[in-house]
């Protein structure tokens, strides 16, 4: 803990709701990286309420263009920065789900391809929340949001979580990792080691969202926390293509402690609570971890 | 130096001769060759630029904000299609003030598809924000390619520098290539005020709330009609150090002319040599030539064209359901006139059709019959139409 440092690089006063689970995601982050950064954001929750003119909290110098590029934006930053022959300035995106894995796919594809010295962060809230909680391709099997709501007919989102990292793992980037607000040291050490390596990296950070997944503000962290003991959420990196799980639960516990304690999980059965553990248990099979 | 080239190797060699530090383009036809063109270069070590080949012309531009914005000379070049899926970025470009030039062979667009001529792309875009220059020959796309950077650097706004597809971007022209150390005297190094830099933190592209998004709106009004001095200064000084002088528009043989002909680009070359033929006849005829589409030059348009009878505008554009965009800007310009020409609108030479001396001819005609008769039969047509394809005609 003593080589965290205390000083806010993101200021205190930004409006992001009580208890939001990405705004710790980027307030980590900045400890991990430090002054000599330069910041990409699309539009989103983050950029919202980080920046209403004439305010910002950023104190490093931040960029903020449209919803699907920061990952084009930032590979201009660094083939900027390069041009001019200025070395050492971390070029970091940090975009939410949204931006990530739909609308900002095909930018961030290209800059991991194209090999920039950029890291990316994706504060996964699993929703495209800034706009009300419509679904994304992030949101996860048979949750609610107000695009997936629960009827006769439909209960919820029907289709499995987008699987982000192994898509730019498939890329063969240097330095693929999973991180969760819930643990904020496994996080900010994968922070560190993505920056110092040279290329394209990402880290896909799992963040509660209170409005979203009508969960109280007070409970992100131990929500955060439950997804990885649950197993509904691992964290594991991908170094040169090889798989290493960086964190095992002692025992895990049934996904049914981490879906009952929120509301998009509300209208869940037995049954389908059931199939849900099914499939998380098929996954850890498939990862060879159980 | 003079050298045969195309419009398309003139933009290229323009950006060169810049010093540009990153380009950052898509392939689309006809703008193609400028992009390998300076491919080559990087290539070959003649120029020391980073060359992002990025996976669309969206990200192109946007990739652009971003070297903009640590102060890199940064260039792109894109045509029709490209340009619309651009065009998102266009608006934050200059709501952002950073001075990106770009060079757009001007394109139809779909549907349907078709690779060739007119300027319906760039015209599309007219409100993003961005100055827009567009070239009558080789030369002018290599002037004002260079040009461009002063412009842009000096005023925080992007530019784009428009030329007619395959007409200019495939056709060779001897062009007089300046001399590297001319250029660099004509554009030092590039010194961005804004920077995004760890030593002085700023955020660039914050949310405009709404007791505060209008003042930014009416600042890059002001801006780019303001930038109207910095082309006019800019031509001047260009003109001082190269022997070629730029200004907002160029007006060929109208001081006199009773019926004026007015258009962009390419077809200017095709009417001054009509407009001598009919001066030979002692026809007073001239032609109006518009070089700043945007900032738009109301008044100097007003000033040179307000003398005459009859207005002619040919363009290669047109708004679904108004006219075309030229014609209705300069109705614009003339709304609290006391004495206004009248004004007549061509539609011309839209996706690749020759616009033929007999074309020419024909709006010539019945802009001299309006002056004639002080009456407009028709106020908006449409030139070489096949009239039997649309039912016009049995």
């Amino acid at each position: 803990m003593s080589q965290i440092p205390e000083e806010e690089l993101l200021a205190p006063g930004h409006r992001a709701c009580p208890g939001c689970g990405s705004i710790l995601a980027i307030r980590y982050a900045l400890k991990a990286l430090g002054k000599n950064t330069i910041v990409c954001a699309p539009t989103g929750c983050m950029e919202v309420v980080t920046t209403p003119y004439p305010e910002t909290a950023w104190r490093v110098p931040w960029i903020h263009v449209a919803f699907e590029n920061a990952a084009a934006v930032a590979s201009g930053v660094e083939a900027g920065l390069k041009s001019l022959g200025k070395r050492g300035i971390k070029v970091v995106a940090i975009g939410g789900d949204g931006g990530t894995v739909d609308i900002g796919l095909q930018a961030l594809s290209g800059m991991v391809e194209r090999n920039h010295n950029v890291l990316y962060i994706c504060t996964d809230n699993e929703a495209y929340m800034n706009t009300g909680i419509q679904r994304s391709g992030a949101t996860p099997y048979s949750a609610w949001t107000t695009t997936t709501p629960i009827g006769k007919v439909k209960r919820g989102e029907d289709l499995p979580k987008k699987d982000m990292p192994a898509i730019i793992a498939a890329h063969r980037a240097p330095y693929v990792a999973t991180a969760s607000v819930g643990y904020p040291l496994d996080y900010i050490k994968k922070v560190k080691k993505a920056a110092s390596i040279e290329g394209p990296t990402y880290i896909h950070v799992h963040c509660p969202c209170g409005p979203g997944w009508r969960i109280d503000s007070s409970k992100t962290i131990e929500i955060a926390k439950l997804a990885v003991l649950t197993g509904m959420w691992n964290l594991y990196e991908i170094e040169s293509g090889v798989f290493k799980l960086t964190f095992k639960p002692p025992k895990r516990r049934p996904v049914a402690d981490y879906l009952k304690m929120q509301g998009r999980f509300r209208h869940l059965t037995d049954e389908e609570i059931a199939g849900i553990q099914r499939t998380v248990d098929e996954e850890w099979k498939r990862l060879g971890i159980s | 130096m003079k050298q045969l080239v195309t419009g398309d190797e003139a933009a290229a060699i323009a950006a060169k001769l810049a010093r540009v530090k990153v380009i950052s383009a898509y392939p689309i036809t006809p703008q193609t060759i400028i992009v390998e063109r300076l491919a080559e270069f990087v290539a070959n070590g003649e120029l020391d630029a980073e060359y992002i080949k990025v996976e669309s012309e969206h990200s192109a531009l946007s990739a652009c904000l971003g070297s903009a914005a640590v102060g890199a000379r940064t260039f792109t070049a894109t045509s029709s299609q490209g340009l619309m899926l651009m065009s998102e970025i266009l608006f934050v470009a200059s709501g952002m003030r950073l001075p990106i030039v770009m060079a757009n062979a001007n394109r139809s667009l779909s549907a349907p598809l078709s690779i060739w001529c007119d300027q319906q792309d760039s015209v599309a875009v007219r409100d993003c924000g961005w100055i827009q220059l567009y070239c009558e020959n080789n030369q002018e796309v290599l002037d004002s390619t260079i040009q461009a950077f002063r412009i842009a650097e000096e005023s925080l706004l992007p530019v784009m520098v428009c030329f007619d597809g395959y007409i200019l971007s495939h056709t060779a022209e001897p062009v007089e290539i300046p001399e590297q150390a001319e250029v660099d005297k004509f554009l030092p190094t590039y010194k961005y005020p804004y920077l995004l830099d760890p030593e002085k933190p700023i955020t660039m592209g914050a949310v405009g709330v709404p007791e505060y998004y209008e003042e930014f709106r009416y600042m890059l009004q002001e801006a780019v009609l303001k930038s109207k001095e910095k082309i006019i200064e800019v031509g001047q000084a260009f003109g001082r150090q190269f022997g070629r002088k730029s200004d907002l528009i160029e007006c060929y043989r109208s001081d006199d002319a009773d019926v004026i002909l007015l258009t962009m680009g390419s077809l200017s070359g095709s009417i001054k040599e009509m407009i001598d033929e009919y001066r030979g006849h002692g026809e007073r005829v001239g032609l109006v030539k518009v070089r700043a589409f945007r900032p738009f030059p109301a008044k100097e348009l007003v000033d040179s064209l307000g003398h005459a009878k009859a207005v002619a505008v040919l363009e290669k554009d047109f708004s679904p359901g108004s006219t075309g965009a030229l014609f209705s800007d300069l109705s614009g310009a003339f709304v609290n006139s006391r004495e206004s020409p009248l004004l007549l609108n061509f539609i011309c030479g839209l996706g690749g059709r020759d616009v033929s001396s007999l074309q020419i001819r024909e709006a010539t005609k019945a802009a001299m019959e309006a002056a004639k008769t002080g009456e407009v039969k028709k106020t908006v047509r449409w030139l070489g139409l096949r009239e039997t394809m649309v039912g016009l005609k049995p």
